[in-house]
């Protein structure tokens, strides 16, 4: 009984220290970053709109908020009022008049359509759960650092999303032969006159594969403005870039889209996890797309004290990136030895998968916690983390170094 | 160009019955006035002047340590891909001002 609530008040005094469920009184974090620089403050209630205190705050304008990992340790879902925010541009309407929207498909169809909220909640219905990624989530761990938003680990977010299917409104416009692709934009606007509007574009067979979809709620309620309300794309198994905000226009082209979005910016070297050497010259390069597998330990965080020869339970989130999580394996030893995790319910193949492992740490001294994820493709994180210049899709075995006592 | 008047008659037919309960999402509205910081301390006016119009200061200031060359870099990025507006006669200046809050001595 002694060890019991001895290890409990061990592991809950090392997380009082670090985890922003008790944020209430703490006004900043420290991601910690290599070659530092990653204190951020946290917001306020209040400050963001629908969004919640205790977010990590990296820009005020254009607002990029950052979810602190302990939010998902409370479940796969991640609330709507800690869902990390991302924008580019920014020029974004701080109302939208629910009744006067309306979503526009236009281009290579057959006609134009101007839909209302009204008449898209009128459409069959689609729900999917799946994990938003930004493509520089935990760009601040690149080593050497790269330019760009220093995120850490928590540029994303898994929700059910609830809409219609891409396919559908695809359908009743019309698509004519030759269409090539399907370019979304939003109500943002660049802050520049000749600035680059931002949109993003799929192929179109892509945007007709049945899970594309056009979201107009997640996690049963309205999108919080500051997450795309009334409507964003939601594109299971990739990267959030795709993942058009306040999206009011659909457009259907006959050839290759050339704006700046997709031919200049996300590009990622054409290779198997999207890496390459620091010192390496003209890598061939391709749009980002598909995500990778990942996954975290959410109730041990760094530098934790921890019972030493007592049971401890380690638990956290997992996703396979563009498929299901097929195994999950945890370590105690830094890698050396692997056990095979429980896994938690499977609410959807695109979404966070919770995970769960008992371990005893052998004796007081220094130790590793090691979790690493395995897809239903066969791909796992990587020993070694991936690199490239604009730091985009970071996977590697996450190392949580903690403290037997 | 060629608008179709969307009738609800229409989209339900189109349509399953599932869905007629769902309501419109009410309007939302909120305060996105907050400029954020700006730069502070000795030679902040050039980037202040130039390097705000689009950007609150903490991002920029969030970066890792970079060379010299590496924040003029980053100035020439702002002006050819984003069309920031920056008066050339204050770019040695913002260069300063980063190379020093912000620079890796190089
Ligand atoms: C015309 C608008 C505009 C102006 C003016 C502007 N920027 Fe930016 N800046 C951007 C945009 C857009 C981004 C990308 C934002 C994002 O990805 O969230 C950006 C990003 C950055 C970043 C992050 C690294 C990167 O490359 O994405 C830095 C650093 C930066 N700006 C510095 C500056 C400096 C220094 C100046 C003044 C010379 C400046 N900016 C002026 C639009 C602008």
């Amino acid at each position: 009984m002694y060890s019991l609530n001895r290890r409990r008040f061990l592991l809950t005094a090392s997380a009082a220290a670090t985890l922003p469920k008790l944020a209430r009184a703490q006004s900043s974090i420290d991601l910690g970053l290599p070659g530092g620089n990653g204190v951020h403050t946290l917001t306020k209630a209040g400050e963001f709109g629908q969004k919640s205190e205790g977010l990590i705050l990296q820009r005020t304008r254009a607002p990029l908020l950052e979810t602190p990992m302990s939010v998902f340790d409370e479940g796969v879902f991640t609330p709507n009022d800690k869902f990390y925010v991302r924008w580019h541009w920014a020029d974004i309407p701080d109302s939208v008049d629910a009744e006067a929207f309306r979503l526009t498909v236009r281009g290579h169809t057959g006609k134009t359509l101007s839909l209302s909220l009204r008449e898209l909640m009128a459409l069959p219905r689609f729900e999917i759960a799946a994990v938003n990624q930004c493509s520089g989530n935990s760009r601040g761990f690149f080593a050497p650092r790269v330019p760009g938003g220093e995120w850490g680990n928590g540029a994303m977010g898994n929700a059910r999303w609830t809409g219609v299917r891409l396919k559908d409104l695809l359908d009743h416009a019309g698509v004519k032969p030759g269409a090539r692709q399907v370019r979304f934009n939003g109500l943002d606007q660049p802050t520049s006159p000749d600035g680059p509007d931002f949109m993003k574009s799929l192929t179109i067979d892509h945007a007709r594969d049945g899970e594309v979809m056009v979201a107009y709620a997640m996690n049963g309620r309205p999108l919080p403005l500051l997450n795309g309300f009334p409507l964003r794309l939601v594109v299971p198994g990739w990267y959030a870039t795709y993942w058009v905000k306040m999206l009011n226009d659909i457009e259907v082209l006959d050839k290759e889209d050339e704006n700046f979005w997709m031919k200049t910016a996300y590009k990622i070297p054409d290779r198997s996890f999207a890496t390459m050497r620091p010192d390496e010259k003209d890598v061939p390069v391709v749009p980002i797309s598909r995500m990778l597998p990942r996954s975290f330990i959410t109730n041990i965080p760094a530098q934790s004290r921890i019972a030493a020869t007592a049971p401890v339970k380690a638990r956290g989130i997992a996703f396979g990136g563009d498929s299901g999580v097929k195994e999950v394996d945890f370590s105690t030893d830094d890698g050396k030895s692997w056990q095979t995790a429980k896994l938690g319910k499977d609410e959807g193949t695109y979404g966070f998968r919770r995970w769960e492992a008992d371990f005893t740490l052998p004796g007081p001294g220094a130790h590793t916690l090691k979790v690493r994820c395995t897809n239903t493709r066969g791909e796992t994180q990587p020993d070694q983390p991936n690199w490239n210049p604009s730091g985009y899709m970071r996977s590697v075995i996450e190392a949580t170094p903690v403290e037997a006592v | 160009m060629k608008k179709l008047a969307f009738s609800l008659t229409a989209l339900l037919a189109f349509g399953s019955i599932a869905a007629l309960a769902a309501e419109a999402p009410k309007s939302v509205k909120i305060d996105l006035s907050n400029p954020g910081p700006y730069f502070t301390g000795d030679g902040s006016d050039a980037i202040n002047a130039n390097c705000t119009a689009c950007h609150s200061a903490e991002m920029v200031l969030a970066q890792p340590a970079l060379s010299r060359a590496a924040w003029q870099a980053e100035v020439g990025k702002m002006m050819k891909v984003y069309k920031a507006s920056v008066d050339e006669q204050d770019i040695p200046a913002i260069v300063e001002y980063l190379s020093k809050v912000r620079g890796n001595g190089s």
